[in-house]
């Protein structure tokens, strides 16, 4: 028997845990360079915004930095499970291992630095850049990016969303197009319950209240379609709640607005002036 | 066993489906709004009914209609107006030369404030806002199926089905009164002021 000859198995274990830092530090390469090289150029939101961008980056990172716990575990647990497997006729347990205080204070340590490393970068992620700025999600929630910027209101009801334009007449379409290289101000409310936008690929998303103007910037960065989701359970066909957004080239844009602003005329006459605060007193009209 | 009871209660529920009447190129709908069912199980809820190719009323909003083709929608409204919340459900959209006839009056919009309740499918770019009965006009209906004798307006229009689907249809006006903000009950169930239109 090979175990008799060794003194204390000190060697034998040393070899495994050898073997087992081996397997372990190959996989996690391979996984972390399968992350960053293959998966992440196509893990959302995508890259039509600088946000976009942004959150597929922290997607990257948070992926990378979850390989290695992963593979960590799976790979003890195939190791274990097929070197050590309980043999045919063992009535016993084997001997408990105690004390091995090198091994506890690793691994304190290393759990520390993942989470304590994760909760200082969320934290400036959050409060040290401008990341998502507006709609109450940056630093600043009043922070309004230089230069002119496109407004659009966006609106939230049971079970559909529509798109008001203020500088073209208030006019008032179902789909949502943006101009290219252009900043976007979005001020999203509901007439009824929350709702949620998500325009998945750009990378926004802001909460739909009512009485509400949440206000949130966007500068897609080219032309291309989008999804719009509600993200937020609001009634029965709250799973209908989508459209595919465009974003057109500025001439294109030029083009479709007016094309809305002759379909939709008939509308347009009797909506209300333009407000931040679009919420025509809900008890009046409340049935 | 309660599992299965809540599973027949639930299909019991479910509305059933009424197939259009057919008409020249396509189907003939025929449906009424009524400001309160008057039957059990919601005597007070606002609801839509749909008539059958024999002219029998049915209390359900699945109506099957056929693929590629003119469906000619009549409908009788009896509830009064409660007004949209977005005006921009007062104008018609998708309907065959975006039109709809109010009392035999050919209109693309309605006053928001009059209207009662709306026909849409959004999946299909399809709405219609159905005009109300006056507040103070003589001899309104409360019980379903109401007949024509009694105060109604009559609103038709056409549109054009495309490919085979299950599409949900609603209403936009918050009409279910005494829900918060209008939107609650009715408005929340199919059967009542929302539901299917099969294309087959
Ligand atoms: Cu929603
Ligand atoms: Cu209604």
């Amino acid at each position: 028997m090979a175990s008799e000859a060794l003194p204390s198995g000190a060697p034998a274990e040393r070899s495994h845990g050898r073997r087992l830092l081996v397997i372990w530090g190959a996989l996690t390469v391979v996984g972390v360079l399968l992350i960053v090289f293959v998966a992440g150029p196509h893990m959302p939101p995508g890259d039509f915004s600088q946000e976009a961008r942004d959150q597929r980056e922290i997607n990257i990172l948070l992926a990378s930095l979850a390989v290695p716990v992963l593979f960590g575990v799976w790979a003890c647990l195939v190791y274990i499970v097929s070197n050590f497997r309980q043999g045919e006729g063992a009535l016993q347990d084997g001997p408990p291992v105690r004390g091995h205080s090198r091994l506890q204070v690793a691994w304190v340590v290393a759990t520390a630095v993942v989470v304590l490393s994760l909760g200082a970068f969320g934290t400036e992620e959050l409060l040290g850049s401008a990341k998502g700025a507006g709609g109450g999600q940056g630093p600043d929630p009043l922070a309004v990016p230089a230069g002119p910027k496109l407004q659009v209101q966006v609106i939230g009801q049971q079970w559909a969303w529509t798109f008001r334009y203020p500088a073209y007449g208030g006019v008032e379409t179902p789909e949502l197009a943006l101009p290219a290289g252009q900043t976007t101000e979005l001020h999203v409310t509901s007439l009824d319950v929350s709702h949620s936008f998500w325009a998945i690929q750009l990378g926004v998303k802001a909460d739909a209240i009512p009485g509400s103007d949440n206000v949130t910037f966007v500068r897609p960065r080219r032309t291309g379609t989008f999804e719009i989701r509600c993200a937020e359970l609001c009634g029965l066909w709250h799973g209908h709640m989508h459209n595919t957004g465009t974003v057109m080239t500025p001439s294109g844009f030029a083009a479709w607005i007016r094309q809305q602003q002759v379909a939709n005329a008939p509308a347009t006459r009797t909506l209300p002036p333009y407000s931040t605060h679009y919420f025509p007193d809900p008890q009046r009209r409340a049935g | 066993m309660l599992v299965a009871l809540y599973v027949v209660d639930f299909l019991a529920a479910t509305p059933s489906t009424v197939k259009a009447a057919e008409a020249p190129g396509g189907a003939r709908l025929t449906l009424q709004t009524v400001a309160s069912y008057g039957h059990s199980p919601h005597p007070d809820w606002v609801s839509y009914l749909v008539k059958d190719g024999g002219g029998k009323w049915h209390h359900t909003t699945v109506f099957q209609v056929p693929a590629h083709s003119l469906v000619h929608v009549t409908i009788y409204q009896y509830d009064t107006a409660t007004g949209l919340r977005n005006p921009f459900w007062s104008q018609v959209r998708g309907t065959v030369g975006g039109t709809m006839a109010v009392d035999g009056r050919t209109m693309n919009a309605l006053n928001p404030d009059l209207a009662s309740h709306t026909f849409a499918i959004p999946d299909m770019g399809i709405s219609v806002p159905l005009k109300g009965v006056a507040d103070d006009a003589k001899n309104q209906c409360s019980v379903a199926p109401c007949p024509l004798s009694m105060a109604h307006t009559t609103i038709t229009f056409t549109f054009r089905t495309g490919k085979k689907g299950k599409y949900r249809w609603q209403c936009f006006v918050p009409c279910a009164a005494s829900f918060i903000f209008g939107n609650g009950g009715p408005m929340q169930s199919p059967g009542w002021m929302d539901g299917y239109l099969v294309v087959v």
